[in-house]
């Protein structure tokens, strides 16, 4: 999509990442000092806190890379 | 019942994703002014944009949730549908048919079957495209209003009406771009909220040989975990059928019947800005298809290797005693993901419905806008007033999904037609293709009967099996079989049926003159768009690349 002033569809998909992925890093970062009543299988190796930083990382580089681009 | 609880934070993700495409509906709204923009996002998206699009329209979450219960069903025999039931024909319709497609500057795949036939056949493929696209659509509205209750234990009207709204509202708005851009966001979404699925169950259970090594002890005579090498004898693999019918009915006509003429994901690749990028739209589609088994088919072994291990407490849920397949996918998201994980795998879900919603609906609307109100209705609408019917024709085909939808409710039956359906409408009108592309005496009466012919026989045959007039081993030429064998070999038999008629018909009728097929027709043609362009930017190295890599995976997973 290249149309006058549109912003790319790599800044939406960057956006959604970056605040889904930071509210699961959040959220694994409270349950890290509070953990929930039930435990999920593998609880312990706190899979929301990595995945979601990852997720955040992926989504904030697409989200800068596509704004930057489309000034 | 219900599989998975959400939390306080899950309900906000789930919150902003309805948000977020509600906003990318409006905000593309302003960008939407001509019908060119509505129906095709204005013909200028990169490949990158109208590959991803072109593969998630495919992506829904029945198939994500039908192929990982699948896969629990059959074994590892259902990556055909993703490697040879899929690869072949994208990278053919890549290389071989989109010249045709985009540089006649169409505006549908039945307005090519007008180039090159006539009216009537276009006419027959848009009804028949029209009805199957609206039924689809309105099964899967039910269907996620299933998924949604039995394991979220939502409300079956709230789930349908909300997700159906916001479909009809950002689709209204903008078109086509809007559902690219929702099905480009979902296809980033589904990665990331199920392939951690995959993940922490080699991680729980030790590593991918561990998984295959505790399925084949625990079912040493029937193979759930080779592709090949079972296939000689239909009794010693999960999904009981020969390699025959894989190759035939999956691998050639169910396969290229859909990803060469279904509209819904061809229209993805019309909306690419120029030739090179449409024909490589299906190319770069096929590295991501490939790769989907680590997804859908890892987390199905995954969930077979718990539920065979007691000390895990992995149990499919069960329907009146029946194992409930598509329960698998879900009980893996609530075994591994906590609070916030589950409402990104929920969102992910979500977003694979209404994206798959959303694909429907815009395919319909432009197939009945130009190829049935244009055509027959009103042949000198404007511009502006084909823009207006496509909006109001957004409206109309969410209403019938819904009605459809409560129909399905009530008949919970017709869900078994689903299955059925491409192979009464895809597998017929690709040979109708092939044949008018690439040979340049099939007449345009030969075209239309044998269309039909291949739609009824196909009908016909999925009714006789199915009120028991025959048997089904007359059309799977097996003594033992499954529905999804009988699915394949009914494709191939339609098929059949439907290129013999079209040759039979075409010898006996009118042929139309060489010189009105240039532009239609391979061999009547000149075809020069690799002019200049280096051979590794071409896109047949590209689908080079995509074929080796395909043959390696097959070969890996022999």
């Amino acid at each position: 999509m290249s149309e006058q002033g549109m912003k790319p569809i790599w800044y939406f998909v960057g956006l959604i990442l970056m605040v889904i992925g930071g509210i699961v890093f959040c959220s694994g970062i409270f349950q890290f000092f509070h953990p929930p009543a039930v435990k999920t299988t593998l609880a312990e190796i706190h899979a929301n806190i990595w995945w979601g930083a990852l997720m955040t990382v992926f989504g904030t580089g697409m989200y800068f890379t596509a704004k930057k681009k489309s000034k | 019942m219900q599989a998975i609880g959400l939390s306080f934070i899950d309900w906000i993700i789930i919150f902003i994703y309805f948000a977020f495409v509600l906003g990318i509906g409006l905000y593309l709204r302003r960008y939407t002014k001509s019908q060119e923009d509505f129906f095709l996002a204005g013909r200028k998206n990169s490949t990158w944009v109208a590959g991803l699009a072109f593969l998630s329209a495919n992506l829904g979450a029945l198939e994500l949730l039908g192929m990982t219960g699948n896969t629990f069903k059959y074994g590892m025999y259902v990556a055909h549908f993703y490697w040879i039931g899929a690869i072949p024909a994208m990278l053919f319709l890549g290389i071989y048919m989109m010249p045709f497609y985009y540089s006649s500057k169409i505006n549908s795949v039945p307005g090519y079957l007008k180039l090159r036939f006539d009216e009537k056949t276009r006419v027959l493929n848009g009804i028949s495209f029209a009805l199957m696209t609206l039924l689809v659509s309105g099964i899967n509205l039910y269907a996620m209003a299933l998924v949604l209750h039995t394991f979220l234990g939502w409300d079956w009207d709230y789930s349908m009406w909300a997700s159906a709204l916001t479909v009809a509202a950002y689709v209204t708005m903008s078109g086509l771009m809007s559902a690219i851009f929702t099905e480009i966001v979902q296809f980033f979404l589904i990665w990331f909220g199920l392939f951690l699925v995959s993940i922490l169950g080699i991680i729980e259970i030790g590593s991918v040989g561990e998984i295959m090594a505790r399925i084949n002890a625990y079912s040493p005579q029937v193979s759930f975990t080779t592709l090949w090498s079972t296939s000689s004898n239909p009794a010693q693999n999960g999904m009981l059928i020969h390699w025959g019918g894989i190759v035939l009915g999956l691998g050639f006509v169910l396969s290229f019947g859909y990803w060469t003429t279904d509209f819904l994901v061809v229209q993805r690749a019309f909306s690419a800005k120029d030739l090179r990028s449409a024909r490589m739209t299906p190319i770069l589609a096929s590295f991501f298809k490939m790769a989907l088994p680590f997804i859908v088919i890892l987390a199905g072994l995954i969930a077979i290797a718990l539920s065979i291990d007691p000390k895990s407490g992995f149990k499919l849920l069960h329907d009146g005693g029946q194992a409930n397949y598509d329960s698998a996918l879900p009980l893996l998201i609530a075994r591994y993901y906590p609070p916030g994980l589950v409402g990104l795998g929920v969102t992910a879900l979500l977003a694979g419905f209404m994206a798959g919603q959303a694909g429907n609906i815009s395919a319909f609307n432009t197939v009945w806008t130009y190829d049935i109100y244009k055509s027959v209705l009103n042949k000198k609408a404007s511009d502006a007033h084909l823009l207006w019917m496509g909006r109001v024709s957004t409206i109309i085909g969410v209403i019938l999904s819904l009605v459809t939808a409560y129909w399905a409710k009530g008949f919970p039956s017709i869900m078994d037609y689903m299955q059925a359906i491409f192979s009464w409408v895809n597998a017929p009108l690709f040979g109708t293709m092939l044949l008018g592309m690439f040979i340049w005496w099939i007449t345009p009466n030969g075209a239309f009967w044998g269309l039909i012919m291949g739609m009824l026989s196909s009908f016909f045959m999925y009714l006789a099996v199915k009120f028991h007039w025959f048997s089904e081993s007359i059309i799977t030429m097996s003594s033992v079989q499954s529905d999804q064998a009988a699915n394949f070999w009914r494709a191939w038999w339609a098929w059949l049926i439907c290129v013999a008629v079209t040759v039979v018909v075409s010898l006996w009728t009118k042929k139309r003159p060489k010189e009105e097929l240039v532009g239609l027709v391979k061999g009547l043609t000149k075809e020069n768009h690799n002019q200049n362009i280096p051979f590794t930017k071409r896109p047949e190295f590209y689908a080079l690349i995509s074929l080796i890599v395909f043959i390696l995976l097959n070969i890996w997973f022999w």
